[in-house]
């Protein structure tokens, strides 16, 4: 993954557009969060291949990191954080957050065909 | 601790890795008394965070990256691996029946004398807590006078008021080369906590910062009659 270019990411988002895709989107900060500090949380969630068609798509930059609308008939995909993207061979626009340590905090990621399991 | 008295000891875990940062200096203690050694590995930490450090990994290209790390590392300590295909973060979702039933078949065909797993309620993660169930309620399953010895890894903070301390210790003072080397193997997973336990530490290097974090295995030896999970 290399940093965000916003207008080679927006180009992908656009690609995608009113076609059918799936999505993983992901947001965790780690088993051991309240293991390391008890006055921490545990907090994580994970969607899978969720399939949907969106119509519009925009990435916006906000002090270094960037945050991604994606708005389908009856609702939106959201994601805050984003630092990273690739583009794969197989044609997956893959997002993510990573913390100072490399550490994926966050992951937006859209493919024309399922994530694999 | 008279590692040749087994005849073969099967490592029940849920992650690349658990086997190196927990049990690497033991598993090699029985392999060089020429203990065969398995490791059941449940998922292939398809949802870890750590990436590498810097990055190389993600969440996509993760799988086969710690695949192959898991295989090197079972190379560096010279055991078997099998890998049963469930997936990260999802196996306290799983009936925990069926899992057992497939440890006990493993453990009865490979005539375990010892299980190495997590003591489920004191391995914080909740994959290590279930996997570790279903490992204990396996060997609760078979017939006392065929049962392995049960070991159980527990690292939780409330471990020493709720266990006491650890019952079997091993100390890796002497053969610290190959457990350091299994944890490297999982490149993507160790190298920030490595430079981070150098940063924090008033050792020399990499290998001293290491042994003060990791020099000692401590497990509870269980029977599986007695404790409730």
């Amino acid at each position: 993954m290399e940093a965000i270019k916003l207008e080679e990411v927006q180009k992908y988002i656009n690609q995608f557009t009113n076609q059918p895709v799936y999505v993983h989107l992901e947001t965790t900060n780690g088993a051991y969060a309240s293991h390391f500090n008890e006055n921490a949380y545990n907090v994580g969630a994970y969607i899978r291949n969720a399939q949907l068609t969106y119509k519009q798509g925009k990435i916006v930059e906000h002090e270094g990191s960037y945050r991604v609308g994606l708005k389908h008939d009856i609702g939106w995909i959201y994601a805050e954080g984003l630092t990273d993207f690739e583009f794969t061979d197989s044609q997956q626009l893959l997002l993510a957050g990573h913390d100072r340590e490399g550490r994926l905090m966050v992951a937006l990621e859209i493919s024309p065909e399922p994530f694999s399991y | 601790m008279n590692f040749e008295d087994h005849n073969h000891v099967v490592v029940i875990y849920p992650h690349p890795d658990d086997e190196s940062f927990g049990a690497a200096g033991t598993i090699s203690k029985f392999r060089e008394a020429g203990v065969p050694v398995t490791y059941l590995c449940g998922t292939l930490g398809e949802m870890g965070r750590n990436m590498g450090s810097p990055f190389f990994a993600n969440r996509e290209t993760l799988p086969e990256i710690r695949k192959q790390e898991l295989q090197d590392a079972c190379k560096v300590l010279d055991m078997n691996l099998e890998m049963l295909g469930y997936r990260d973060k999802t196996i306290e979702f799983e009936p925990r029946n069926e899992m057992a039933e497939r440890f006990k078949k493993y453990i009865e065909e490979l005539e375990a004398t010892l299980v190495i797993t997590f003591y489920p309620g004191y391995a914080v993660h909740p994959d290590h807590n279930a996997m570790g169930a279903a490992a204990f309620e396996a060997v609760r399953r078979i017939d006392s006078e065929k049962r392995p010895a049960l070991w159980a890894t527990a690292f939780s903070n409330d471990r020493d008021e709720k266990l006491g301390k650890p019952n079997v210790v091993i100390d890796l003072i002497d053969s610290f080369d190959k457990k350091l080397d299994a944890i490297k193997a999982h490149r993507s997973q160790a190298e920030g906590m490595l430079s981070q336990l150098l940063a924090n530490s008033e050792a020399d290097d990499e290998y001293e910062a290491a042994m003060e974090r990791f020099r000692y295995e401590g497990f509870y030896e269980v029977n599986v009659d007695d404790v409730q999970y």
